[in-house]
Order: C-alpha cells, then structure tokens, then sequence
C-alpha cells in the first residue's frame, strides 16, 4: 500500500513563489536577446535572465523535494498550467519598452534584494542556503537597474517620459510583493521567512528615496493589482507558458 | 574493489593534486581547485565523493564541470566516481588564490577585488589594467562574456579588458 505523504505546504508555496517569479521574469526578459536598444544591455539582460533561471532551479527543486511526490524543477516548470504558477503579476507584465522592462527589473529587484537577505536568517535551512546564494547576484541586478532608473529617469526629456509613463503603469503591481497572505503569516510566524510588511515599508522608502533621485513620481495611492501568489493571473501568464511549455507538452518526457 | 589500473585508493590529497589539470571551462588557465570549486575530496566505501559548490547560481559550466571532474578521475582509474553540490557556504571570488589570480591577470582578465562584498564597494573597485597595469580603468558595462565577469576599459592604453566581478 502507498503510504501518504505528507507536505509541508507552507514551504512548498514560499518555494513556488520565489521559483515562479525568478522563472517568469526570466522568460520574459530573456526575450529580449538580440534585440536591447545597445550591445551592453543586450548582454546585461541576458545575464540577469540567465542568473534568475539558476535560481528558479535551486528554489523549483526545492518545492519538488518539500511535495515529496518525485517532481523534478524540470516537471514543475514544464507541466503545471496557469493556476498552479504562484508568481506575482508583477513578474508577467509585457515587456513594452526598454522603459517598461527597466521599470518592472527595478520594482523587482529592490523587493528582491532585501527578501533574500531576510530569507538568509531563515529557520528552514535550504532555504537559508538558497537565499545565500541568490543574493549575491541580486544585489548586483538591483545595482544596474537602480542606476539605469536613475539615468533614464533625470535623463532626456523623451527618456523621462519613457520611464515616467512604465512607472504609472507597473508601480499598481509592486504592492503585491509584500502583500501577506495567510501562507505568509504561518511563514513569519514559524520563522522560515520574514514579516512581509517590516519588508514593505523599507521597500516604499527606498523606492520614494531612489525614484525622487530618479524625478520620477509613482501612483502611490493606486489600488493594488494581485492575485498571482494565489493563482489568479492576467492573461499575459497563459502566453508566456505556451511558448514555454510547447515543447514538453507535444513531445512529453523530450530529452536535451 | 578492483579498480582498474589502480591496486590501492588514492588518498584525498592526491585526488586534489590531479583536479588541479581539471581547467574550468570558460576560463581555461585556471584550474577547478584554483577557483575553489572542489569543497571536498572523500572515500564513502569504494566509491569517490567530490564535492563541488557551483560560483554564479547561473552558470552554465557547472554541469560541465562536474562532467570534467569524473572524467579526469576515470583516466586516472577511479571507476566510481560522484560529485555532490554543497550550496553553502556559498562560493566567493575571495577562495581564488593568489597563483590563480596572476594566472587571470596573465590570461588577460582583471582578478577580483578582494572583500569587496557589499553593494558600495562594488561600485568602484579599483581595477588594475591587466594588459599595462594602469589604475585608470572605468567600467564600461556591468555584465560581459560570461555571467562572473564585467567589461572594463583603460584609460592609459585604452584596451578593453574584462573584470572578474568580486562577489
């Protein structure tokens, strides 16, 4: 007879968060390959996709091992639909722009950063590790894109406009990065992640410090936009997982 | 166990000595031991553990890595061979030892700062000109032709270089 597995759910769905969104922004930004407005950000982009897919296979396999069902990061990222991604929406929004993908990298990576600093101190030791790891190239993602929103931001009156513009339209999507939930909470509370609000309220003051820096104003009073770390997506994730997932679901269990 | 061409097991610190011909594939005039990727060398009954820490959480070349590792080994007769990933500590650019880091400067790569950990001091590393020695260098791009390393200039000879980011 089978014996039941037991999950520890809580860990599986921080686990699936943090993969989900490494792994859907990467997807996004690497399609830009070829295609950034100069050489240098060409490759910067790629990088920054190629260092977030690394972290989506540490954090996805860790989910895999937490289910205790035998799924490999490989299965989790090639064969769940929509409703089962857990990243937030801010990660799927198109990449219009330079100026939109910019915008969204930054209202990214400054959440990102001080999440996986926090996540270091986690009680849940390969979570710890994980983060250890992740961060450091994080910090680096959060220093380009920080500079460039900078740049871009107090730059040409086009550039500003630009970046004012993809400001307005993703700033409604940051708030659900450090939106708790109750999977959340039993997190904080057990000590395998941090209190999400401690984390949002320095995130707010480093986005006022560095987009005034920046010229830029946010929507501070927008109503947030979520649903993503529970299921509930746009309609952007079913694109992005049919080109994703195509080939494993034509050809299942291909091989490289 | 009989392994082929070798009648006792080879001790750790031998193991370690042969990694040392083992290049890393992206930047083949250092070795995987120069880098401080091979965190441990032990027997678990007659099979060979090595473990080894991956240095940019995307880097392509840690499977092959790991795949060159077992081979090497394999030519010097041990058969059963396994790597094992340790994630923490996590690697820092600060294990590469000296010898690798004139090695790099040799090769053309500017080595990394040491300690320069925290995101104020990557900012501005003083970065030494590996083609002149010139400290008038600026950094041209944040990312270069593979995920440890960034593009850097010089001022005095006016070359481009590439900077091993210190992480």
């Amino acid at each position: 007879m089978t014996t039941a597995v037991k999950t520890d759910l809580a860990i599986f769905e921080l686990a699936l968060r943090m993969g989900d969104n490494a792994l859907i922004l990467a997807q996004r930004v690497g399609a830009w390959c070829g295609h950034a407005p100069v050489l240098e950000e060409d490759i910067a982009l790629a990088n920054v996709a190629l260092d977030l897919i690394g972290q989506t296979k540490m954090w996805l396999s860790l989910a895999g091992e937490i289910e205790g069902r035998g799924r490999t990061a490989d299965d989790l990222a090639f064969l769940r639909d929509a409703r089962a991604y857990r990243n937030v929406l801010l990660a799927e929004q198109p990449n219009g722009d330079f100026a939109h993908t910019l915008m969204r990298q930054f209202l990214f990576d400054a959440w990102h950063h001080p999440m996986l600093l926090a996540l270091k101190s986690s009680c849940e030791k390969r979570v710890a590790y994980i983060a250890g790891k992740a961060d450091k190239v994080v910090r680096y993602h959060l220093e380009r894109s920080e500079d460039l929103v900078i740049r871009l931001g107090d730059g040409s009156e086009e550039s500003r406009e630009r970046m004012q513009a993809a400001l307005d339209a993703l700033y409604p999507f940051a708030g659900e990065l450090c939106a708790a939930d109750a999977i959340d909470s039993e997190l904080a509370e057990r000590r395998i992640a941090p209190d999400l609000s401690g984390i949002g309220e320095s995130y707010i003051a480093y986005l006022k410090r560095t987009l005034g820096e920046a010229t830029l104003n946010a929507p501070w009073d927008a109503a947030t936009r979520k649903g993503g770390k529970n299921g509930m997506h746009t309609e952007e994730l079913g694109y992005i997982l049919a080109e994703m997932q195509w080939l494993q679901r034509a050809y299942p269990g291909a091989k490289w | 166990m009989v392994m082929a061409g070798l009648s006792t097991k080879p001790s750790p610190a031998e193991i370690r000595a042969w990694l040392e011909d083992v290049p890393d594939p992206e930047i083949p005039v250092v070795s995987v031991v120069d880098l401080g990727i091979v965190r441990g060398v032990e027997w678990e009954g007659d099979e060979l553990v090595v473990t080894v820490t991956p240095t940019y959480s995307g880097c392509p070349a840690t499977a092959v890595i790991a795949l060159e590792i077992v081979e090497a080994l394999r030519r010097r007769g041990v058969e059963k061979v396994r790597t094992k990933t340790q994630l923490s500590p996590a690697w820092t650019t600060d294990w590469i030892g000296e010898q690798a880091r004139e090695k790099l400067k040799a090769y053309g790569i500017a080595p990394p700062a040491e300690g320069a950990r925290c995101v104020g001091d990557l900012k501005s590393p003083i970065v030494e000109c590996p083609h002149c020695g010139s400290m008038a260098t600026e950094q041209v791009a944040r990312f270069g032709s593979t995920p440890c390393k960034a593009s850097w200039r010089c001022r005095d000879c006016l070359e481009p270089f590439d900077y091993f980011k210190s992480f």
